[in-house]
């Protein structure tokens, strides 16, 4: 058996919880996610005894231990994987794998970080070993770090392709559209393509509104196998496809194309297992650390030809009353983004799929594709969730 | 301006040779003596074919544009005072890329596709950059920064 033959629908989500989201100056990552936990559980009609497994990263190294201490567990399985804003999406395979190994039943999957509160979370990232690839051969010429790659990729684009810059601010004024339908969105009011275009420039073409948002924030989840899933509070949500690849850390020099990164590829292989096609997808969820970085997906996903993803978003077509709705939560740009977002695409799928969104539900809600990449198109991760098997 | 605040590389066994060629304002590459096959960065072998035989090729410094950004906000304390600078991608005519500063010119003078050729940023009891500068000639019909078609 391939790694990516997990049978379809055998693996579920039970329950999701966001914490407190915004600027949340009285707790730790780790209160946040303990608060996330809590709520995950409860939202999956589960206790703290369940737990078997812990998938957790924040920017603490052990962080899988640390939650798993705060909690008073003492889990069959840990792991505490890091590859950037997708890891809680690679933990739900990793989680497969586990529970299908015999490793743990009942897998707690989270992420918490208070980057708004702490000032963390500066465009230059973390400091870098000057010995590493990157310290010698990048840091030094001043990249600002992650949205100096995104703007590589964005001009890049607006060269091969024409894309107009306001393309770019379609992305961001659809994602404040949806923010101002969801009551925990952290940035809600008006915003305007002009507003968009009109704010400060940081790395050209990128400018400050085209970038998610800085706040505190956690998440949690609960996988476990289908058989019991189906006996919990709320309806179970079956991971139907999943499919991930890897390429590098922050110095992409042998990527030979930066508008084809393997993303393809890896959502073939989530629709292979899921054995859909993109037309029964009806919620998408794309991780929007950046508004390039949306353009890009959708091509690469294959949600609309290469080089027309300006054309495609046009008109206000991704948000709440458009034909292409996406990141109904407001998404990194304006729900929020407190340092790694994939976590909370999964979250919202799972809530489009139960119809529990309210304002912003989607009237089809049968199938969802999950999509964020790793670092800086390093890494990516496909998700399809749905709740017809 | 205090190169002292710049974050600068410091070599290993694996890059030192890079760095040393630099100091002599020569800029090199790592070729497999099994495979032919070029890498940079520099590694201890050859990441395609394993061999430990990797020699030093001296480069044209000659390269093209193959993306890059213009930034408004300093990376660090060294850049804040230089902004608007470019940060840009290289593919040397050799055949690797690179990340680099494209200086000497106005930012908006950058294009995808530019030719370019290496300079030298030599700092005292600090290793020597490479950074690159527009050739005059043979612009390309790519977009310049901040224009759209």
């Amino acid at each position: 058996m391939s790694v990516n033959d997990f049978p379809s629908g055998d693996y579920a989500i039970v329950g999701v919880a966001e914490s407190d989201l915004g600027k949340v100056p009285g707790k730790t990552a780790l209160e946040l996610q303990g608060q996330a936990a809590r709520l995950a559980l409860i939202d999956a009609g589960l206790t703290l005894a369940d737990v078997d497994g812990v998938f957790a990263h924040t920017d603490d190294r052990f962080s899988s231990l640390q939650l798993a201490e705060y909690l008073g567990l003492r889990p069959r399985f840990t792991d505490t994987s890091n590859v950037g804003g997708m890891s809680n999406v690679m933990h739900v395979r990793h989680a497969m794998a586990a529970i299908q190994a015999g490793l743990c039943d009942v897998a707690l999957i989270s992420y918490g970080s208070t980057q708004l509160t702490d000032g963390s979370r500066k465009l230059t990232g973390l400091t870098e070993d000057p010995r590493s690839p990157r310290g010698q051969f990048v840091v030094p010429y001043g990249q600002l770090s992650p949205i100096g790659y995104y703007a590589m990729v964005a001009q890049l684009h607006m060269s091969r392709w024409g894309t107009p810059l306001d393309a770019l601010a379609e992305v961001a004024v659809a994602a404040r559209q949806w923010a101002n339908l969801n009551p925990k969105a952290y940035r809600q009011g008006p915003l305007s393509i002009d507003d968009v275009m009109a704010s400060p420039i940081v790395a050209a073409p990128l400018r400050q509104r085209d970038c998610c948002l800085v706040t505190d924030g956690g998440g949690a989840f609960v996988l476990t196998r289908a058989d019991r899933a189906r006996d919990l509070r709320k309806p179970p949500v079956f991971v139907k496809g999943i499919a991930e690849s890897f390429s590098h850390h922050y110095t992409p020099l042998e990527l030979e194309d930066w508008l084809d990164t393997n993303v393809a590829e890896t959502a073939d292989a989530a629709f292979r297992m899921a054995g859909l096609s993109r037309a029964d997808i009806d919620v998408v969820q794309i991780y929007d650390h950046f508004t390039i970085g949306v353009l890009q997906s959708l091509e690469e996903l294959g949600f609309c030809e290469r080089g027309s993803s300006g054309e495609f978003v046009k008109g206000g077509r991704l948000g709440p009353d458009g034909s292409f709705p996406i990141n109904t939560s407001g998404g990194g740009l304006s729900y929020g983004h407190p340092g790694m977002f994939g976590i909370f695409l999964i979250i919202e799928a799972v809530r489009q799929l139960r119809r529990e969104c309210g304002e912003r539900q989607l009237p089809h809600a049968r199938n969802a594709l999950c999509h964020a990449p790793g670092l800086v198109f390093s890494a990516n991760s496909t998700l399809i969730l749905g709740v017809d098997t | 301006m205090n190169e002292s605040l710049r974050p600068m590389p410091v070599a290993t066994d694996a890059t030192r040779p890079f760095w040393d060629a630099a100091s002599r304002h020569t800029l090199v590459i790592q070729r497999c003596s099994h495979c032919g096959r070029q890498q940079f960065p520099p590694r201890s072998f050859c990441h395609y074919c394993m061999s430990t035989e990797v020699t030093w090729q001296e480069c044209s410094g000659r390269g093209t544009v193959y993306t890059f950004t213009v930034n408004y906000r300093a990376a660090n304390a060294h850049m804040a005072n230089r902004t608007p600078y470019v940060v840009a991608v290289i593919s040397l005519d050799e055949g690797v890329r690179m990340f680099t500063n494209i200086v000497e010119s106005s930012p908006d003078a950058v294009c995808l596709g530019a030719r370019v050729e290496v300079c030298w940023l030599d700092t005292p009891g600090l290793p020597t950059l490479p950074q690159f500068r527009l050739l005059p000639s043979g612009t390309s019909p790519a977009i310049r920064h901040g224009e759209q078609r």
